[in-house]
């Protein structure tokens, strides 16, 4: 028997991650477009592939439906659509995808947020046939308040509208002009043919006055390393380490994973909320230490004076820090059937702090549909995004979403049932 | 000291690592009882190294446990010790036969191996109080998982319920639970059966050697070459003979089946899982080719 531990030179040791999310109404043809991109990925395997040849034929069908290889629970198999978010997974030689495949209709709101809240890039889908319909600006509006940077929007079954460009042009500039009304810095409209694979993997023969990327190649070029902020130091402490070992008698550092900024040994930070300042004495990954951490590396700093950090705590520069707050003014997504009111209280985590919050006002709720903002409601249903104010009991080191995603945002959560029942997207803090 | 990456840019691998090792921490902080489900396969290996990481250089500050089924492979048994020893954890060991001999789990002879191992699990962790259980599960094993959170709620009787997941947004996990409840943790939700080979082959890291390709002694059942030994008696019409083959998961003996391979280094692996034709469970796993919804089933139940 061979030796256990051998060396192995990994296969592509800078093969970066894009995490995408899905969006398209039912029968837009989003399973079995994401059937498509793992076949022609080579990550369905056989057993897989064959189970829903089966169930193909025992449903009575002419071809293997792909859109069978993804979707999960029995619950779901029997009502024949998705309903939660279900992550998928494929690479190619220099990318591995993680795909957040989300429900598109307007009940499952809240699913979609989700699925977008880790999302690099949005794919939307629609049908060629139908064009761009209240489901799919919808689906546009959360990505762009979600601020995922990228966006595709799939024109599909291109097929059944005879390959024609005029249709694709006409999905293209009305889409273009409804996006001039949201926050979406990257924007790729692709034709396809999910049945077909026509522009998938493989460039479509069928439709020659397209000029543009096919969907794959998009996915596996497009660039995401920048979207990350690389200016502002923000390290949220999220675990003390002291080992109280006799070999490592007095080391104390601090474990969590950079949120924003470039953090160097030497550097002077100030630890937030108390303000004290100290330098960064060095950076600890495992057993190395390194010269520099970014995110979203999880590490662990050590300071050179013995200031009292704690879980909560904060790590950013002396000239460029946050402020803490307990006034904070948000989007929020209600995710649960009994609607949020004013004053209302629940616990809100926000990095790796956790308060609670009294719900001072409802401004208004959003109509995701047309960006209206109705500010006759003063309550948030399920599935309803609004503007909401909130008073918190401790401050929040935070900063707004359109900044940092992860510095940005907060989870609410109800207090007698233990569920998470919103998420926040914050404004501004004062 | 190491000099990172000047263009700001982790690899895949390493914002694995980096999200694995944040779940890790973030439980350590948040529960008071997590506990590391060790299997002593390679999924929960490499779960233990994250964790080691995780803490490093202080101790890992939870205890490990271990389903004692009876029906292990002594070579993963002897590795599980290595690293018990190196890292300095306590393993708290649940076996099956104590919990049929105290009156825990009832073997009627009926009940398979699996069903018990899940009663064995539920009564560890109310007799020794933990609040949250880390599991090797990946998202990319099985359909019923690929919905599964990092945080995975479980009620008072371990059970999962697939309709009132909590949302998950961003990487804020919610950690509440009630009395008698617990979560069950996956840190390596986002990994694949490569991601893990990439990370041990990287990492060096001991994994027991039924992995590589070896000689043993093997019969065909049901489709499956299953490893001779006493705990799984042929039956009529089985012929045993020797065979060079590897395992692809460790499980209970009697129900993992190994694969005729000569790959005996993990680059000779990583080649041979890029271009297999079956998961790994289809391939081997006789516990989850009974029906198509048999692992949800099981999960609803307890099961990992
Ligand atoms: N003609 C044609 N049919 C398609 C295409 N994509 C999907 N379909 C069909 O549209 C129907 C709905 O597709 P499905 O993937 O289940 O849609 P989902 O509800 O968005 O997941 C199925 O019958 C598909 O075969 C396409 O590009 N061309």
């Amino acid at each position: 028997m061979s030796d256990s531990t051998q060396s192995a030179e990994p296969r592509a040791t800078n093969m970066d991650l894009l995490r995408f999310a899905t969006a398209g109404s039912v029968d837009d043809g989003k399973s079995t477009l994401i059937g498509r991109l793992l076949l022609d990925s080579k990550s369905i395997f056989e057993d897989q592939l064959e189970a829903v040849e089966a169930s193909s034929v025992s449903k009575g069908y002419d071809y293997t439906d792909l859109a069978l290889l993804t979707d999960g629970l029995r619950s779901e198999r029997e009502q024949g659509i998705t309903i939660d978010v279900a992550y998928r997974y494929f690479a190619t030689p220099n990318r591995k995808f993680i795909i957040a495949d989300t429900p598109g209709h307007v009940q499952y709101t809240r699913n979609m947020v989700t699925g977008a809240s880790t999302a690099d890039l949005g794919l939307v889908l629609v049908d060629a046939r139908q064009g761009l319909t209240e489901q799919s600006r919808r689906h546009a509006v959360i990505l762009s308040l979600l601020r995922v940077p990228h966006l595709v929007l799939a024109v599909n079954k291109m097929d059944l509208v005879d390959w024609s460009q005029e249709v694709y042009d006409k999905i293209h500039r009305e889409f273009t002009q409804f996006a001039t009304k949201l926050n979406i810095p990257d924007l790729a409209v692709i034709p396809i043919s999910a049945l077909a694979g026509d522009n998938v993997v493989n460039r479509s023969e069928n439709m020659s006055w397209y000029s543009g990327p096919t969907l794959m190649h998009h996915l596996e070029h497009v660039h995401v390393a920048s979207d990350r902020d690389l200016v502002d130091v923000r390290f949220p402490v999220q675990f003390v380490v002291r080992p109280k070992s006799d070999e490592h008698h007095d080391y104390r550092g601090y474990g969590g994973m950079v949120a924003g900024g470039v953090l160097k040994p030497g550097d002077e930070v100030v630890v937030l909320p108390s303000g004290m300042t100290s330098k960064i004495a060095g950076i600890d990954l495992f057993d190395q230490e390194i010269t520099e951490a970014f995110p979203p590396m999880s590490v662990t700093v050590r300071l050179e004076d013995d200031v009292d950090v704690s879980r909560g705590d904060m790590i950013a520069r002396v000239k460029n820090a946050p402020a803490p707050s307990q006034d904070i003014d948000a989007m929020v997504c209600w995710m649960t059937n009994s609607p949020l009111k004013p004053r209302q209280k629940l616990a809100i985590k926000h990095t790796t702090r956790t308060a609670r919050a009294l719900v001072k006002d409802i401004q208004y709720r959003l109509d995701v549909n047309s960006l209206h903002r109705d500010q006759d409601t003063k309550e948030l249903g399920l599935n309803e995004i609004g503007r909401v104010q909130l008073r918190t009991t401790v401050p929040l080191l935070c900063d707004p979403y359109s900044k940092n995603r992860t510095t940005g945002s907060f989870i609410l959560i109800d207090e007698a049932t233990g569920i998470t029942v919103g998420a926040g997207m914050i404004n501004s803090s004062s | 000291m190491t000099n990172t990456h000047v263009d700001y840019q982790l690899s895949q691998l390493d914002q694995l690592e980096a999200e694995s090792i944040h779940i890790f921490r973030e439980v350590a902080a948040e529960f008071e009882k997590p506990v590391l489900m060790f299997s002593g396969g390679k999924d929960s290996i490499v779960m233990l190294r994250l964790a080691e990481k995780a803490f490093y250089p202080a101790k890992i500050p939870f205890q490990l446990l271990q389903i004692d089924t009876g029906l292990d492979f002594p070579e993963v048994l002897e590795t599980r010790d290595n690293w018990v020893n190196r890292l300095g954890v306590r393993i708290v060991v649940a076996s099956i036969d104590d919990a049929i001999a105290n009156g825990v789990v009832i073997d009627d002879g009926k009940t398979s191996r699996n069903r018990m191992q899940t009663a064995t699990l539920l009564d560890a962790i109310e007799e020794n109080g933990f609040t949250a259980l880390f599991g090797g599960g990946r998202r990319d094993e099985e359909k019923a998982r690929a919905k599964e959170r990092v945080y995975s709620h479980r009620d008072e009787f371990g059970q999962w319920d697939p309709k009132m997941q909590r949302p998950e947004l961003w990487s804020l996990y919610n950690g509440r639970i009630h009395a008698g409840e617990h979560m069950r943790i996956f840190p390596i939700s986002n990994w694949t059966e490569l991601d893990v080979w990439d990370y041990i082959g990287r990492e060096q890291i001991e994994i027991p050697n039924i992995y590589f390709s070896h000689q043993r002694r093997v019969f065909v059942r049901d489709g499956m070459l299953m490893s001779e030994t006493p705990l799984n008696p042929t039956r009529e019409g089985e012929t045993v003979e020797e065979r060079t083959v590897r395992f692809r998961t460790c499980g209970d003996i009697t129900l993992t089946g190994c694969v005729e391979s000569t790959a005996s280094t993990i680059p000779e692996i990583i080649d041979e899982v890029s271009i297999a034709k079956l998961t790994e469970r289809g391939a081997t796993r006789g516990d989850d080719r009974f029906s198509e919804a048999a692992m949800e089933d099981r999960k609803k139940e307890g099961y990992f």
